[in-house]
């Protein structure tokens, strides 16, 4: 645990594409939120895109390469060992080449042709560890750290912590979870719930945490979509729950989106708050909520917030 | 989850005769409705080999059937007919006359990845669910979907530049499906977007319509990921035998 902390108070942060778009944000809060907590972010130098879904659905191992070039920035131009991902198909997406380059032969081939023909070194399994802003927040400040450190407390906020499917799926490309005390769970990750907790929330019993909100085809099959996030939003009000707290951009946007749509094609109309865990915990340290970007998000919670006493 | 019953008694398979006199006795109607007998014999042996040989497919043959990709699936919550075992099986099979019943469907798996999680046999059918769709697209069976249509834009540029901006994708799709940017709850997100946002963030988006976000030194990546994706490409087209499909259809006309 504490070699952790020491080892992820310095990290590459590797922001990705929907962080400097629609997530934007994400990437407002994530920085602000390490700023506040004194933990140094060194954007990854030059990056370019994971390869999301889409790529990988084109060709699996062009995906691996253009993570992998991200890893190898960080590792070998950077000189990093850490390289922190907040968004859930970045995180993923690196997760997965890093198992692939350790077990598959022939993804290591192609990316080594690629890697010499495009005129870097090319990354080596190992070289770095990928992590999420979860495990960032958790293991270099923790619980205790939180609850020190809290000036405007959650008290009284219902949140329901959705975690979306790229953050646990599939196992073995994350062989750090399931790994016994302390370690994050695949069935039920506990992270989101165990930092919003600390900072006063309460958490509600939310059946739907890995359930999937679509986004793969989110403008591609959009009544898919709108059904599978009518769900979530159904479920987590059922639950009780005022706030859904988030840590994808994808699934972020896509609940924002399918929110309007099931109301304006379905007719159904949730009033649940979507909220990035960053700027939950952020306000709560004591940041204002356009410090944590509340004013970019579509679903709109700054009344809700005021009522809270967190603006 | 209620189990789903599915009737496999289809209903141009069955033989109704309006007049029909057996031995003197008047069975006409429905006294005399039979099943018609079917034996199948076109059978696509190839079809599993062309699938494994597409990328997501490899491991295909590692199916034992026991349902769990099925069980656990997202869609199939939504819509019953969407069945990864079945389809796993027909393809195994090849029985592709039954695939092609489902064509239109088997390309909305979400890729939630809770078959692969689920799989004790290691067979990726999220993988096997992206093979089959691309192989029905490769052999002409489906128009290309809305989601290979959002993957190509994506990709494409992608490749070209290194990284992608979200609006310019979502403007591209939705001009190459030949969908109007208009949509009541599209305008509805805009609207509420807007809502809270500062002039300067506002010139800041608007700004990324003329600036594409750049990868610096990109042009050797570029050049090694076409190259790679076009070498692909042709194993495909080997391994479906597609050169031989279009010389076929040409001798036909």
């Amino acid at each position: 645990m504490s070699e952790k902390r020491e080892k992820y108070k310095e990290v590459a942060y590797y922001p990705g594409c929907a962080l400097e778009g629609s997530g934007h944000a994400y990437n407002r809060s994530t920085k602000a939120l390490g700023k506040k907590l004194g933990l140094k972010l060194k954007e990854v130098e030059n990056w370019n895109c994971c390869g999301a879904m889409e790529v990988k659905n084109i060709d699996p191992k062009i995906q691996t390469y253009l993570s992998s070039r991200v890893m190898s920035i960080a590792a070998n131009k950077m000189n990093m060992d850490v390289v922190m991902a907040p968004c859930n198909g970045c995180y993923h997406n690196l997760k997965k080449a890093e198992y692939d380059l350790a077990n598959d032969q022939k993804s290591v081939d192609v990316v080594d042709k690629i890697s010499k023909k495009a005129g870097h070194e090319t990354y080596k399994s190992g070289q770095v560890e990928t992590i999420h802003a979860l495990d960032w927040v958790k293991e270099t400040i923790g619980e205790e750290g939180l609850k020190e450190r809290v000036k405007n407390s959650l008290d009284g906020v219902k949140i329901a912590n959705y975690y979306g499917c790229m953050y646990t799926r599939p196992r073995h490309i994350f062989p750090e979870k399931d790994a016994g005390a302390g370690s994050e769970s695949t069935s039920k990750p506990h992270f989101m719930d165990d930092l919003l907790e600390a900072a006063g929330a309460e958490n509600v019993d939310f059946p739907l945490k890995t359930a999937c909100c679509g986004g793969a085809h989110t403008l591609s099959d959009c009544d898919t979509s709108t059904k599978l996030v009518a769900n979530i939003l159904q479920a987590a009000e059922a639950a009780g729950a005022e706030v859904i707290a988030t840590e994808c951009p994808t699934c972020h946007s896509g609940l924002e989106m399918h929110q309007i749509r099931a109301e304006k094609t379905m007719g159904l109309k949730t009033s649940v708050k979507i909220i990035y865990f960053t700027q939950l915990l952020g306000m709560a340290l004591g940041l204002k909520p356009k410090a944590v970007g509340l004013h970019e998000n579509i679903s709109d919670s700054f009344d809700f917030v005021k009522t809270k006493g967190l603006a | 989850m209620p189990i789903h019953e599915k009737s496999l008694i289809r209903p141009e398979n069955l033989q109704v005769h309006e007049k029909l006199e057996v031995e003197g006795v008047d069975v006409s109607g429905h006294w005399s409705t039979f099943i018609e007998s079917r034996v199948v014999t076109d059978y696509n042996e190839a079809m599993e080999d062309e699938i494994a040989a597409l990328p997501g497919g490899e491991y295909i043959h590692r199916c034992w059937q026991c349902g769990s990709c099925t069980n656990s699936c997202t869609v199939h919550a939504l819509n019953p007919d969407f069945n990864p075992r079945y389809w796993i099986y027909l393809i195994r099979m090849g029985m592709e006359s039954e695939l092609l019943r489902d064509k239109e469907i088997i390309w909305q798996c979400v890729s939630c990845n809770k078959c692969t999680y689920a799989c004790p046999r290691d067979v990726v059918p999220e993988g096997v669910m992206k093979a089959t769709s691309h192989w029905l697209e490769l052999k002409g069976h489906t128009p290309k979907s809305h989601s290979m249509i959002f993957d190509e834009i994506f990709s494409e540029q992608v490749f070209k530049t290194g990284k992608i901006e979200d609006g310019r994708t979502v403007r591209r799709f939705f001009k190459r499906t030949g969908q109007a940017l208009r949509q009541p709850w599209l305008e509805e997100m805009v609207k509420r977007l807007l809502r809270n946002l500062p002039i300067g963030m506002l010139t800041r988006m608007g700004m990324a319509n003329f600036i594409t976000p750049k990868t610096k030194g990109w042009s050797g990546a570029r050049d090694a990921i076409e190259e790679y994706v076009a070498e692909q490409e042709s194993h495909h087209r080997q391994a479906l035998r597609l050169d031989d499909l279009v010389e076929a259809a040409r001798k036909e006309l």
